[in-house]
C-alpha cells in the first residue's frame, strides 16, 4: 500500500466516509495513520462524533488490534505561517502579517500557492520520522477535493510554476511533486453505480493519468445488494401474479391480492436499477483499475458503520500488507509498531 | 403516496412558476442532491406553461445538456427545441473564465484589459479561486436580469462543498479585493505619506520583502502589476456584487433549497434555510429529491421479512435458484440495454443453484453480492465477447419457468419490499428532523427515479413530480 493515499470523488459519493474508513482499515494491527482534511469542512470531526478539529494532529480513533487513527484539519493560512516561522523565524511579525491580511492575501490570490501549502503539509507528515528514524505515520490518508478539481489540486507544480519561479514555495512545490508522482502516492476515486458519478470518475482517471499522477483504486460506494435477479422478476411480472398472491397468503400476509401489483412494480424498478448498475460496472471495468466495493450503510454512517466499512476494506485486501508488499518488493522503513517482520508498511521516500 | 405531508405545508411549484412577479428562481443545496436536474426540470415545466425561461447551469454535466437536446452548453443562452406550448426555453452553462474575461474587458480600456488578462495572477484567480465560480454566477445572473429578455431566470448554484458557499463567496472575493493588504500594495506611498501611517509602511516593506523571499521576487512584481491594473475595476466589481445581492433579496426572487432525504444533505439544507432568513432572502421552499415510497406501505418491513422467512422455511431451495430463473425477453420490465435483457451477463448466473444453500438471514442484506468481491475487471466483461447466448444455450442453463419456485420468488419480492420499507422509514426519520426544526418551510417531494434522466420527457416527468409533490413510484 502506498504511504500517501488521496481520496477524491464526486460530491455526494461519500468520499469523506471512505477516507475515514480507509484510515481505520490501514491502522489495524498496531499501525498508525493520519487522516487529513483540506477543505475546512470539519467532515472528519462529524464522522467520528468529536469536537471540531484544530490545526493540530490528534488521535481520533483506535483501530482493531491497537492501531491508531490521528486526524488533522489542514488550514492553508496556518500552514503558511508555519513555513514562514520555519524559514524566517518570524515570531510576532507573523501575527502582524496575519493581522494585516497578508497571509489571507497570499493564500487567496494564488490558489496554486494554497494547494501547495495543503499538499505540502500532508507530504511533510508522510515523510516525517521519529528519533529512531522510523516513520511517524505508516499511512497518510487525505480527504481531498472532489474529482473535478483533484488533478489541478495535486498538480501543484504546474499551478505554481507561473507564479513562484524561485524561492521556498517553488522548492516546496518541487518536493511535493516528487512525492505525489512516486509510487508512494495513490489517488483513489470514489463513485456510486450511477451514470454521472461514473462518468466523472472516468474523466478524472483520464486527467490524472495525463498528469502522470498515480491512480489507485476505484471505490464503489453505497452498493446495494441485488435481492432478486432480473430473470426471476420477468417471471413475476408474467402470468404468475395469481400464484404469487397465493404464496403471499400462505406466508401469512393478509390482503395479498392488493399487494401483488405494488410488490411486482417495486421489483421491476429494482430490476431496472440492477441493469443500469451493470452498465456502470462495465464502464468502470473498462478503466482497468482495481476496485473496492463498499455496501450501503442502511442506517446511515455512524461510528460503528465506519468500523464495518473498514472491515470491508480489509476483506477486499486493502490494508493487508502481506498481499501488497509481495507485489511491490521493497519494504524500507520499519513500521512503527508492526506486529512482526514481513509486515513492513513503510517504504522510504527520497526525502 | 410517499411521505405524509401533513406536518409541513406543501410547496406549490406551479404557482411559483406561473407567478409573473417571480423573475428569478435560485436552486441551491449541497453537492450531489440533483440541483442541476431540478433547475432544468423547472425550466422545462415553466416554459411549457408559457413562460420565456432561461436556465443558467453551473455543473458541466454533458448528459444534462444532451437531455435538453443541446450538444454542448456554453456561455451563450441556446434555445431548446421541442418545448410544447407558447413558452420558450433557453439554456446556458456558466463559463467562469470567460465571464470574468468579459467583465474585465467591459469595464476597462483595451490596453489595461490586456495587461490584466495576461497577468499570471489573473489567470490563476479567474480559473481557480474557490469563490470565483460563485462570484461569476452572480455576475452572470446580474447580466441576464439586466437584459430583461426573459420572464424567468432559473439558476443552478455551483457544486460547492457547502450550500453556504454560494452566498459567502461573492462577499469573500469582494472583501478580498477590497482588503487592507491590497490597498497597501496599490498605494504604499500614499499611505506612507501620512505621518500616522508611517509604521505601516515599515511593516509593509518588511512584509513585501518576506513574501518576495518566500515566493520569489517576480511573484510580488506580478501581484503588484495585477492589483494595480485591477484597481480601476474594484469599484465596479463591488457595486455590481452589491446590486446582485439586493436583487436576490427582492420579492421577484425565490430560493428553492434542494436536498435528498439524507442526514448530511438535510443538515446542509437546514443551515441554508437559517442563513437565507438571516440574509432576508426569500425562501420559496424545500425540494426533497429522490424520495422513496411504497404503494404497499401497509405491509411493514418486519412483517414482510417474517413472511419471507415463512415461505423460505417450507421452500426446497435457497434464493440463488431464483437467479438461474428463466429469461423472458419480451417482458416489459426489460432493462434499457437489449443485450442486458437477453443475455445472462451477471456473474450471478454463473452460480450453480445450491439445493442446500443457507437461507439468507436479514443481516445478509448488508453484505455485497458475490460478484462484488471480484476485483478483477476483465471477469465482468467476459460474457461480452461471446455475444448474447442463443436460446438453446440458455435452455441448458436456465431452469424452466415452472421450476422457479413461486415461494422463492414471492420471498424475494417480500425481502425487496422490506428493504424498501426500511429506506422509507429512514428517509421519513431524517425528514422529520428537518420539519421539526423548520416546520414553516413548504416542501415538495420528488419520488426517486430508478435511472438517470436522458431526455426532455425525463425532465418533464421530474417537473410533474415537482408540481404534484408526489407521483407513482
Amino acid at each position: 500500500m502506498s504511504r500517501f493515499q488521496v481520496v477524491s470523488g464526486k460530491g455526494g459519493t461519500g468520499k469523506t466516509t471512505v477516507a475515514a474508513a480507509l484510515a481505520l482499515a490501514l491502522a489495524t494491527e498496531g499501525r498508525r495513520t493520519l487522516l487529513v482534511e483540506v477543505e475546512g469542512r470539519q467532515g472528519i470531526a462529524q464522522l467520528f462524533e468529536s469536537e471540531a478539529l484544530p490545526y493540530e494532529e490528534r488521535r481520533i480513533a483506535v483501530a482493531p488490534g491497537g492501531g491508531e487513527v490521528h486526524a488533522l484539519a489542514i488550514d492553508a493560512e496556518r500552514a503558511l505561517l508555519d513555513y514562514l516561522q520555519m524559514f524566517y523565524k518570524l515570531g510576532s511579525a507573523g501575527r502582524a502579517l496575519k493581522k494585516l491580511g497578508a497571509i489571507d492575501f497570499a493564500t487567496t490570490i494564488a490558489p496554486g500557492v494554497r494547494d501547495v501549502l495543503l499538499t505540502g503539509k500532508a507530504c511533510e507528515a508522510v515523510r516525517r520520522k521519529d528519533k529512531q528514524g522510523r516513520f511517524v505515520y505508516d499511512h497518510v490518508i487525505m480527504d481531498a477535493p472532489p474529482t473535478g478539481r483533484i488533478t489541478r489540486f495535486l498538480n501543484v507544480n504546474d499551478e505554481v510554476a507561473g507564479l513562484a519561479r524561485i524561492g521556498p514555495i517553488h522548492n516546496q512545490a518541487q518536493a511535493v511533486m516528487r512525492v505525489l508522482k512516486s509510487p508512494e502516492t495513490a489517488v483513489h476515486l470514489v463513485t456510486l453505480l450511477e451514470e454521472m458519478p461514473v462518468q466523472e470518475t472516468a474523466d478524472g482517471v483520464a486527467e490524472l493519468r495525463a498528469a502522470e499522477l498515480p491512480v489507485g483504486r476505484v471505490v464503489v460506494n453505497m452498493v446495494r445488494p441485488h435481492l432478486l435477479d432480473e430473470d426471476a422478476l420477468r417471471t413475476a411480472s408474467g402470468g404468475r401474479r395469481r400464484e404469487i398472491a397465493k404464496a403471499l397468503t400462505r406466508s401469512g400476509v393478509t390482503g395479498s391480492a392488493a399487494l401483488v401489483r405494488p410488490l411486482v412494480e417495486q421489483a421491476a424498478e429494482h430490476a431496472q436499477r440492477v441493469g443500469l448498475e451493470r452498465e456502470q460496472r462495465a464502464v468502470l471495468a473498462g478503466l482497468g483499475l482495481p476496485t473496492v466495493e463498499l455496501p450501503l450503510m442502511g442506517e446511515g454512517v455512524s461510528l460503528s458503520a465506519l468500523y464495518d466499512l473498514a472491515a470491508e476494506f480489509r476483506k477486499q485486501g486493502v490494508g493487508d500488507d502481506t498481499v501488497d508488499a509481495a507485489g511491490q518488493g521493497s519494504a524500507g522503513g520499519a513500521p512503527r509498531s508492526g506486529p512482526g517482520p514481513g509486515r513492513g508498511s513503510g517504504r522510504g521516500v527520497g526525502a | 403516496m410517499t411521505l405524509n405531508t401533513d406536518i409541513a405545508p406543501g410547496l406549490d411549484t406551479d404557482a411559483l412558476l406561473d407567478d409573473p412577479g417571480i423573475r428569478i428562481v435560485v436552486c441551491c443545496g449541497s453537492g450531489g442532491v440533483g440541483k442541476t436536474t431540478t433547475a432544468a426540470a423547472l425550466g422545462v415545466r415553466a416554459a411549457e406553461r408559457g413562460r420565456k425561461v432561461v436556465v443558467l447551469t453551473i455543473d458541466p454535466a454533458r448528459r444534462l445538456a444532451q437531455s435538453m437536446g443541446i450538444d454542448q452548453l456554453d456561455n451563450i443562452p441556446r434555445r431548446v427545441d421541442d418545448i410544447g406550448g407558447d413558452g420558450e426555453l433557453h439554456a446556458m452553462m456558466l463559463d467562469m473564465k470567460r465571464t470574468f474575461d468579459e467583465t474585465v474587458e467591459a469595464h476597462t480600456d483595451a490596453e489595461r484589459a490586456r495587461a490584466i488578462l495576461e497577468n499570471p495572477f489573473y489567470q490563476s484567480l479567474s480559473a481557480g479561486f474557490a469563490g470565483t465560480q460563485e462570484y461569476m454566477a452572480m455576475e452572470k445572473l446580474g447580466q441576464l436580469r439586466a437584459r430583461d429578455e426573459w420572464d424567468l431566470i432559473i439558476v443552478d448554484t455551483p457544486p460547492s462543498r457547502s450550500a453556504l458557499d454560494f452566498l459567502d463567496a461573492p462577499k469573500r472575493l469582494g472583501s478580498f479585493l477590497d482588503g487592507k493588504f491590497i490597498r497597501l500594495l496599490i498605494a504604499p506611498a500614499k499611505i506612507g505619506g501620512r505621518a500616522g501611517m508611517k509604521f505601516l509602511n515599515v511593516g509593509m516593506s518588511m512584509m513585501t520583502g518576506t513574501l518576495g523571499k518566500l515566493l520569489g521576487g517576480q511573484f510580488l512584481r506580478d501581484v503588484q502589476t495585477f492589483v494595480t491594473a485591477m484597481d480601476s475595476m474594484f469599484g465596479g466589481f463591488r457595486t455590481r456584487a452589491d446590486a446582485t445581492y439586493k436583487l436576490l433579496q427582492a420579492p421577484g426572487t425565490a430560493f428553492l433549497v434542494v436536498a435528498t432525504p439524507e442526514r448530511d444533505a438535510l443538515r446542509e439544507a437546514a443551515y441554508f434555510v437559517e442563513r437565507l432568513a438571516a440574509e432576508k432572502m426569500p425562501l420559496a421552499g424545500l425540494v426533497l429529491n429522490r424520495v422513496h415510497g411504497s404503494e404497499a406501505a401497509r405491509l411493514s418491513a418486519e412483517r414482510a421479512l417474517a413472511a419471507a422467512e415463512n415461505l423460505e422455511d417450507v421452500g426446497i431451495v435457497d434464493q440463488t435458484t431464483g437467479k438461474a430463473g428463466l429469461c423472458d425477453a419480451s417482458d416489459p420490465t426489460a432493462v434499457t440495454s437489449p443485450e442486458a435483457s437477453e443475455s445472462p451477463l451477471s456473474p450471478e448466473h454463473g452460480d450453480e443453484p445450491t439445493p442446500h444453500g443457507s437461507t439468507p438471514e436479514p443481516h445478509d442484506r448488508k453484505s455485497p453480492a458475490p460478484e462484488q468481491h471480484d476485483a478483477e475487471p476483465h471477469d465482468r466483461k467476459s460474457p461480452d465477447p461471446s455475444g448474447p447466448p442463443t436460446h438453446a444455450e440458455q435452455d441448458t442453463r436456465a431452469v424452466p419457468a415452472t421450476d422457479v419456485s413461486v415461494d422463492q420468488l414471492t420471498a424475494g419480492l417480500l425481502r425487496l419490499h422490506a428493504e424498501r420499507m426500511q429506506v422509507v422509514a429512514r428517509e421519513q426519520h431524517t425528514r422529520d428532523r428537518f420539519t421539526s426544526l423548520h416546520p414553516e418551510v413548504p416542501v415538495t417531494e420528488v419520488a426517486a427515479l430508478p435511472g438517470d434522466v436522458h431526455d426532455l420527457s425525463g425532465l418533464r416527468a421530474i417537473g410533474e413530480r415537482l408540481a404534484t409533490g408526489s407521483a407513482p413510484a
